[in-house]
């Protein structure tokens, strides 16, 4: 089992879109989370920004990174040729 | 993968049949639910509801075990890789959302205010961690067992070990507690005695499982799935129509917590609220007086009660008057320790009352800027280690094993998220809508006609929601009102002017709920003595039926086990399952993703490191818990002992980090590892490599 050149790029590829995805996760719950105090004065439709973020908006942006990831990976493994049988 | 277009045939044909499948049960079950809803407009007992729901769902989730039965291996332990994404996505919903989820949350968020989201947000956050660093790759990986992944990746039987009591450990602290749930929800709704109602609910759990383990548990628990989530979203909608006008009130709710803020304000200022607040600042002054005066005031208080006693018959007083006296006599403490007790009680109750309501949408209230700090770290702290533990509970990891591809995989993660996330995202809204219901129309109402939804539930468990009178002045006032945390969910219907019906369809969602976590964990047990003791270590050349045998036997065992724990009522048994996370982060995450990201993590870094995290963290939990403490007889006082304020329940904090370093630093100091391994990593990370090898089991 050889890896060329080509595998190393798709896991490259791999761990950078890994890398821009956990940035987000971080960003959205635990920078938030953080300054939560100060955040908390700005308010949309009655919602404090970080109430919000937490109860529905930060959710909703964990399953939306995930199935981005999902649908990149399973591209680049088409692409990179990785990918597996003929399941669709 | 030869007969990859046949093969490929098949699993779409099988998905559809499946879709058509439960699309009838669904149907099904919302035409039981109509049929019942008129029995009830014709005069059927709220009781019979409560049995037909009960027994009617058991008996279909024994129909969908019995029917999943096999005497086949890979079947046996992940449903024969064959679960469409979509499907394995429900499935986890319901394997991960518990009674805790279903029930307490809610309650949870009412009480807690936004520092309760920190486990909306662990909960799902958890499963980012699962799709970037761990289910593509066990899939591809593809055998059975975490501690599979820990045997093969750093060879021999030693982290493979670790690996299992890991995964017992922090499976058994959590399946008690799912038993103890199913336990509450049968007794509540059929009336049996809670032992009974343990063990008529481990019944339900071995229907699921004992046949077709993983199999049958696959398919009960997607059953289970779609009737928890009619059960949690019916009435909320209900509840959205009636409050903010439209039946999606996660999109407009901020209105209503914006009264509620208001409201807030008005009930902290308002002098009735003062005025009941400092009679309880009075009552727990005057507990505290006698506590001091111990034991002299025993005496003192004891001649006190029997005096007034006598005075009012002396004086021929009102026969309730005299009754009233004769019972505080009667249930005086028998000594002056027993007093001690009582008194402490009275103290921390009357305690808890004198502080004016706790503002819902503000991040970590506290009294000064140091309180407040010190609750944001733990409010983060507890965030990550739900989400470390979230992604590293073998009873989740192991469902990824059973979807027919990588691809899949990837894409069953985001399904179950999906799936997690509407009820996740339903429950601060709920929590919002009612508090809001409470402010709005029972403060401020008369006592003379309350809500009837107050006046039925104070009625059955005072320890749920009880309102008193106190200053007498006929109004209901906030601080009057005490309120156990699982009634916000169990009293939506009734808010929300549904029939009971909606309310046997919740406790009925209720038990789905606790049912499939428990089959879930209960399995792990049992697979990781059957499968990585027995078969891996102990007896590697048992036949496939052999294997099988044990493996239901175990099964067995572990199940009457945990519920003979659970029938004890064990204390502090949410502290129990918070510990699991804790845990489960510490031991698994940073062996796991090492594993898979940095090959030269080798067998003497990973035990070393399991070793150590699980240690720290125990540790740590030993030193500041108050029920561990006194297990161990631990010196010092909490305070003295806490590491940067940070709470028990957190420990993870410490165990996490120190696995990873732990895990680097020995491996760097040892040998690498071997070809073979280096192989195996470029295997799981690569769904098809050329001339690749073969890990999957069989």
């Amino acid at each position: 089992m050889q890896l060329t050149e080509k595998h190393r790029e798709y896991w490259r590829k791999n761990l950078i879109v890994t890398s821009i995805l956990v940035f987000i996760w971080f960003v959205v719950t635990y920078v938030i989370g953080y300054y939560a105090i100060p955040l908390t004065e700005i308010t949309f439709m009655g919602w404090p920004i970080p109430f919000y973020m937490g109860a529905q908006g930060s959710l909703a942006i964990y399953v939306l990174i995930i199935w981005f990831y999902a649908s990149y990976m399973n591209k680049l493994d088409k692409e990179y040729g990785v990918h597996e049988g003929e399941d669709e | 993968m030869s007969n990859g277009a046949t093969q490929a045939f098949s699993q779409k044909a099988f998905a559809q049949a499946l879709k058509k499948y439960y699309g009838f049960y669904t149907g099904g079950f919302v035409g039981f639910v109509i049929v019942l809803g008129i029995a009830e407009q014709l005069g059927l007992p709220n009781r019979w509801i409560g049995y037909a729901f009960l027994f009617a769902t058991i008996l279909l989730y024994a129909g969908i075990g019995v029917m999943s039965r096999t005497a086949d291996v890979a079947e046996y332990y992940v449903a024969g890789r064959r679960v469409p994404a979509l499907f394995n996505g429900m499935a986890t919903g319901a394997d991960w959302m518990s009674a805790a989820s279903f029930i307490a949350m809610a309650g949870g968020l009412y009480l807690g205010g936004y520092d309760g989201l920190a486990f909306v947000m662990g909960w799902t956050g958890g499963y980012c961690l699962v799709a970037f660093f761990l289910a593509p790759y066990l899939r591809k990986f593809g055998q059975f067992t975490i501690p599979d992944f820990l045997g093969a990746r750093y060879g021999g039987h030693i982290p493979r070990m670790v690996g299992m009591f890991a995964a017992i450990l922090c499976s058994f602290t959590y399946v008690v507690a799912q038993i103890y749930g199913v336990g509450i929800i049968t007794t509540r709704f059929t009336g049996v005695d809670f032992q009974v109602g343990v063990f008529l609910g481990l019944a339900g759990i071995l229907v699921c499982s004992f046949l077709g383990g993983m199999r049958a548990v696959t398919w009960t628990q997607v059953a289970q799935y779609i009737i928890l989530i009619i059960a949690y979203l019916i009435p909320l909608a209900m509840l959205g129509v009636r409050h903010v006008s439209f039946p999606v009130p996660h999109v407009v709710y901020g209105f209503a917590l914006e009264k509620v803020t208001q409201a807030e304000k008005r009930i902290t200022a308002d002098p009735k609220e003062v005025e009941v607040r400092n009679i309880f600042k009075k009552r727990a002054d005057e507990a505290d007086a006698k506590l001091k005066a111990l034991p002299g005031s025993y005496a003192a208080e004891k001649a006190a009660v029997e005096k007034k006693l006598a005075d009012l018959r002396a004086a021929n007083a009102a026969p309730a008057e005299i009754k009233s006296a004769e019972d505080a006599v009667k249930s005086f403490p028998p000594s002056a320790e027993a007093a001690k007790k009582k008194w402490e009680g009275d103290k921390a109750a009357a305690a808890a009352r004198t502080a004016p309501p706790r503002p819902h949408a503000m991040p970590f209230p506290g009294k000064d800027e140091k309180a407040r700090d010190i609750a944001r770290k733990n409010f983060l702290a507890l965030i990550f280690c739900l989400m470390v533990g979230t992604a590293a509970l073998p009873h989740i990891l192991m469902r990824y094993y059973t979807t027919p591809s990588v691809r899949e995989a990837r894409v069953s993660v985001t399904w179950s998220l999906f799936f997690i996330f509407l009820l996740y995202f339903s429950a601060p809204v709920l929590a919002v809508l009612v508090k809001y219901e409470m402010y709005q129309f029972v403060v401020g109402s008369k006592f003379a006609d309350l809500p009837r939804w107050v006046a039925n539930w104070s009625a059955v468990d005072r320890s749920l929601l009880n309102v008193v009178d106190i200053n007498g002045d006929g109004i209901v006032q906030l601080a009057e009102i005490t309120l156990g945390g699982d009634i916000i969910v169990l009293a939506t219907p009734e808010i929300a002017k549904l029939p009971y019906v909606i309310s046997g369809l919740v406790a009925a969602g209720g038990l789905a709920a606790a049912l499939s976590t428990a089959d879930g964990l209960l399995l792990t047990i049992a697979n990781a003595l059957s499968h990585d003791l027995y078969y891996k270590i102990i007896n590697p050349h048992a036949s496939t039926k052999t294997r099988l045998t044990v493996a239901k036997m175990l099964l067995l065992v572990v199940a009457v086990m945990a519920a003979s724990v659970a029938a004890q009522k064990p204390a502090d048994i949410l502290f129990l399952v918070s510990a699991a996370f804790s845990l489960a982060a510490a031991g698994f995450f940073p062996a796991l993703t090492l594993g898979i990201f940095w090959k030269r993590a080798n067998k003497w870094g990973a035990t070393l490191g399991m070793l150590a995290g699980v240690g720290i963290t125990f540790y740590y939990m030993c030193i500041t818990q108050p029920w561990l403490r006194k297990v161990f007889n631990v010196s010092g006082t909490i305070a003295e002992n806490t590491w940067w304020d940070i709470s028990p329940i957190s420990a993870g904090i410490f165990g996490v980090p120190l696995g990873f370093i732990v895990i680097i630093v020995v491996s760097l100091l040892t040998p690498a590892p071997e070809k073979e391994v280096q192989e195996l990593v470029d295997h799981v990370r690569y769904p098809v490599l050329e001339g690749d090898i073969d890990t999957r089991g069989a």
